[in-house]
């Protein structure tokens, strides 16, 4: 087997591309072909990576994110959830909200930002209130969207052999869903982080929009150079997890057997 | 729900004293349309269908497609509601509770191990450790013990009907309705099949309906062969052949010849 060949069999092809950037641009920054004022070499960046983690800068920034992140992703999230699955159960639900729900959905939920911080200054809720409005329409699209596409024909077998509700729920219906479900779950990640991030970058007192936000104003251009690649960290990190927690339970899948 | 309704229309009319020769001289009955008809819109599916069903008989329904011998397979196990007429259960026989339906398609839940699969068809019976066991032992009967804990999405077409065999039988119904089960198998897999259905027929003594398009198939398991057409019964023929029954033999060459002839009205 070739190195490639092996090392794409264990995912670690995935980060050679990312290393040869970053080996090449260290390279073009030390030759002076990149002034430092306009991107600092990835040394640089570490170096401003070790200052931050030692005066626990970094970590209580990230810690202040990751938990606004995560809190306005459970909000959205299990609305999301919650009416993706009364709407695709309920013809009556589906028929009072949806419509609603399609026309607010086709409103950019950044251009409320104003508006938001109208209502609750830049404080916690803020951020919550965007993240979740951000995180809760590709749930709720997806997880509707993957009811409404379970098979009938599973569903009439399980009538047929005498599952009650509940059982044809938790047997057949959820279980057709997920991998829709699991669709959405990845695309609303992205989406959490996005807004997150154009929602501290704005109005924040904390976090690493912030963080991000300050360094700019004192020029310290190897700080946002940072921040930015823990977004890019922060954010291949979510959908690894979601990954794995699709692994894990859609075993059953075609896609997901290893042949 | 359709099944509590249809066993609270059961009737408690008695065998009518002229009753049909074919089905009731011997053994108790399974179940009885009695003038059965049904309507979708303005289109009449089934006009006026009188059978009459012995427990243990194997009964194949033939017909063109769109005759109705579906819908007729589909109101016997309550998937649909009779327009007129009635539908009687024999006294053991539970109504539709007791009645298991084998489908085109296998329908199995691509999440669910094979025997999980299986497990289905003891809703309400048994759970736990009891139904694995249960579903294991008629995955032996249909020879799939060693395929339990595999995901149906490796099975061939063939083995995932028989899963759902074993799924439609591991309840152990007393009708068994089979709506074209082996239609979509190729011609060996089919010879196969029909075999071991024959054998745990024979094994178990449940009363099946079989709705085929397939005369060949029809003589080959059924003791009564009743033709649809038009909505109402064409032909009720038994078959009186002897089991085991070897595949083209002449007796059964010449019922499937009659039957044929009246499919396309030669007679």
């Amino acid at each position: 087997m070739s190195l490639a060949a092996r090392l794409a069999r264990n995912g670690a092809a995935g980060w050679l591309l990312p290393a040869a950037i970053i080996a090449g641009w260290e390279a073009a920054a030390r030759a002076g072909l990149i002034p430092a004022n306009v991107l600092p070499a990835p040394s640089a960046v570490a170096e401003a990576f070790w200052r931050l983690t030692l005066s626990g800068e970094l970590i209580r920034n990230i810690g202040v994110s990751t938990l606004r992140a995560l809190s306005g992703f459970a909000i959205g999230g299990s609305i999301g959830f919650a009416l993706g699955l009364a709407n695709g159960l309920s013809t009556l639900s589906r028929g009072l909200t949806d419509t609603t729900l399609q026309m607010i959905r086709n409103i950019p939920h950044l251009a409320l930002i104003p508006l938001v911080i109208l209502w609750f200054g830049i404080d916690e809720e803020a951020k919550l209130f965007l993240v979740a409005l951000g995180v809760f329409f590709p749930i709720y699209v997806n997880t509707l969207l993957g009811i409404q596409s379970v098979d009938p024909q599973l569903v009439e077998m399980g009538r047929v052999y005498g599952l009650d509700r509940r059982a044809l729920f938790f047997r057949v219906i959820l279980p057709g869903a997920l991998p829709s479900i699991f669709v959405g779950l990845r695309y609303a990640l992205g989406i959490m982080w996005l807004t997150l991030i154009v929602a501290e970058t704005i109005s924040a007192s904390s976090g690493l929009g912030y963080m991000a936000m300050q360094a700019r104003e004192f020029l310290l251009i190897d700080v946002v150079v940072l921040s930015i690649l823990i977004y890019a960290l922060l954010g291949k990190l979510a959908d690894s997890l979601a990954r794995l927690l699709e692994r894990l339970s859609l075993g059953w899948h075609p896609a997901f057997q290893k042949g | 729900m359709p099944a509590a309704t249809l066993t609270a229309a059961r009737s408690l009319v008695a065998t009518p004293a002229q009753a049909r020769t074919i089905g009731s001289v011997e053994g108790r009955r399974a179940f009885a349309f009695k003038e059965v008809g049904k309507r979708f819109g303005d289109k009449i599916v089934l006009d006026g269908i009188s059978l009459d069903v012995r427990a243990g008989q194997f009964l194949a329904v033939i017909g063109k497609s769109g005759c109705g011998k579906s819908t007729l397979l589909r109101l016997l196990a309550g998937l649909d509601r009779p327009s007129s007429g009635s539908l009687t259960f024999g006294a053991a026989e539970e109504g539709h509770s007791r009645t298991r339906f084998m489908f085109q398609e296998p329908r199995l839940l691509p999440w669910a191990s094979v025997v999980k699969n299986v497990e289905i068809g003891l809703t309400g019976i048994a759970g736990g450790t009891e139904a694995r066991q249960r579903a294991l032992a008629m995955l032996d009967e249909v020879g799939l013990a060693d395929r339990a804990d595999e995901w149906p999405s490796v099975l061939s077409g063939g083995q995932k009907q028989r899963v759902a065999l074993a799924r439609a039988l591991v309840g152990q119904p007393q009708i068994l309705a089979l709506d074209e089960p082996l239609g979509a198998l190729d011609a060996l897999t089919r010879i196969e099949m029909q075999q071991l259905l024959e054998r745990i027929w024979l094994d178990q003594k449940f009363t099946a309906v079989l709705v085929t398009h397939d005369v060949g198939e029809a003589v080959a398991l059924a003791d009564r062969v009743v033709v649809i057409g038009a909505g109402r019964i064409a032909l009720d023929l038994e078959v009186p052949v002897a089991r085991p029954r070897r595949h083209g033999s002449a007796e059964l060459a010449h019922i499937e010849g009659t039957i044929l002839d009246h499919l396309f009205s030669r007679v």
